[in-house]
């Protein structure tokens, strides 16, 4: 039976939400940038490079990357308990993890650059556009970078392959229910820096899931490229 | 990219490729091609490519005339925080007189301002000097912060454009590399719109011909001014 595979929101399996990118809005950071998939929205604020405190996490090699991810209680339907959880500081170490390879810190001994994360409104995928909206802010604020990198999920919705995954799509218990890969790559799709399982996946279909990423990662990169160079057109 | 066209790039863009190029400052060089490392405006001068920086945290070189404000004393100095990823440190040393090394606290305490001098700049930290004409303990007058990045623009081509607001306002102006601007006049009023000024620059930093536009915007100024000195007379 060859029936074109329906999602609940009416998209393709290759189409990802509407996406929505801007840089400086916080103006007190030195570099911040939000970040947008359909209803997930994330803002992520950089500063530094600074001292780092407490001093015994300074590294006399090079800088530190430090992550702060957090939801807003108001983000989800339900209100969540505000401050960091166990999901929370897993999603920073994960952000950090796939920052850190294009980060070039080594100028900078015994500084720390932060990074704080907040997710204004969540429906799936918000690690992804933290990622997404961290590389654009790293970049706003002048830290030297190797590549920007790209975040996107990849979901397993009973046998179909779909990118973007939303809070429905994550929830899918038909057949053999829902599997959600986030995938982090450099914005030419040549290095993967984080890639995350959660659920149950053959080792064909993780290829394939890593070449649509790949794909995906391109048009992402097309916002989050264009956002950068229109903040400072208007500058000019 | 022709000679002095400018661009702007991200990290990881491609800015040239071919053997002819050279990288310089915030570019890498990866097989054939110029790859910028930073977020900025590249920049082409005689087959050197490099990027100019447009945000960010103020980055030290020797030589700069800086602002900063005591951070902390120690036994030999002065900590001073001059916006940079790492504190300055001044030493006794650098103070062009005699101090006791009991009474470090009556020259300079903490939260006072100082003008110094990068001296050098290494790894293990930053060194400041108040050994040249001009440095010292700020003792009157306002201090206002700009992004260090837009420094050149306030500064101008060979300082012209902090001269004309000199000139204009009768006020003295020390223009930090660091984004710190002290302003020193007669009148409280004056070193408000020296202030003002050097606001509307640091906004308006990338527009060209930026000194006319000045000049333009003092005149207007000084029009205002008049209606609200006539307005007052007729009361």
């Amino acid at each position: 039976m060859v029936k074109e595979f329906k999602r609940p929101d009416g998209r393709k399996v290759d189409e990802i939400r509407e996406m929505k990118a801007k840089v400086g809005v916080v103006p007190n950071a030195d570099g911040s940038a939000m970040f947008q998939f359909g209803e997930t929205i994330a803002i992520a604020a950089v500063y530094g490079p600074k001292e780092m405190h407490p001093q015994h996490e300074q590294d006399p090699e090079k800088g530190v990357l430090r992550c702060t991810y957090n939801m807003m209680s108001f983000s989800v339907a339900d209100r969540i308990r505000p401050g960091p959880s166990r999901r929370s500081q897993e999603i920073s170490k994960i952000t950090e993890w796939a920052l850190s390879p294009v980060v070039m810190l080594e100028n900078f001994p015994n500084t720390v650059v932060d990074v704080h994360i907040y997710i204004l409104q969540a429906n799936a995928s918000t690690r992804c556009a933290g990622i997404n909206a961290a590389a654009m802010a790293l970049a706003h604020a002048g830290v030297p970078m190797k590549d920007l990198v790209t975040s996107v999920s990849i979901g397993k919705l009973n046998k179909t392959l779909v990118v973007d995954l939303n809070k429905d799509e994550e929830d899918w218990e038909e057949g053999e229910g829902a599997t959600d890969i986030p995938i982090t790559m450099t914005s030419t799709g040549e290095k993967i820096t984080h890639i995350q399982l959660d659920g149950k996946i053959s080792v064909k279909q993780l290829k394939e899931s890593i070449e649509l990423a790949r794909k995906a990662s391109k048009k992402i990169y097309e916002v989050q490229k264009s956002a950068l160079k229109n903040s400072m057109e208007e500058e000019q | 990219m022709s000679e002095n066209q400018r661009k702007i790039v991200i990290p990881g863009e491609v800015i040239v490729s071919g053997e002819d190029y050279l990288p310089g400052e915030g570019t890498e060089k990866r097989g054939e091609n110029i790859v910028a490392i930073r977020y900025g405006l590249a920049e082409e001068q005689n087959k050197l490519i490099k990027v100019i920086p447009l945000s960010g945290v103020y980055e030290p070189r020797r030589g700069n005339v800086v602002i900063g404000r005591v951070e902390n004393l120690t036994f030999n100095g002065w900590i001073i925080d001059i916006g940079s990823a790492v504190n300055g440190f001044l030493p006794i040393l650098e103070v062009p007189k005699y101090i006791n090394k009991n009474d470090l606290a009556e020259i300079m305490d903490i939260g006072d301002m100082v003008i110094a001098k990068v001296w050098s700049v290494k790894r293990k930290g930053i060194d400041l000097s108040l050994k040249s004409r001009g440095l010292g303990k700020v003792e009157e007058g306002i201090i206002i912060k700009i992004n260090s990045k837009r420094v050149p623009r306030v500064i101008g081509k060979e300082g012209s454009m902090v001269s004309m607001i000199k000139e204009k306002t009768n006020c003295n102006i020390t223009v930090g590399q660091n984004g710190l601007i002290w302003i020193k006049g007669d009148r409280i009023e004056d070193e408000l719109l020296a202030k003002k000024a050097i606001l509307f620059v640091a906004e308006k930093s990338y527009v060209n011909g930026l000194t006319d536009k000045v000049k333009e915007w003092f005149e207007e100024i000084s029009l205002e001014d008049g209606k609200t000195v006539k307005k007052g007379g007729k009361k």
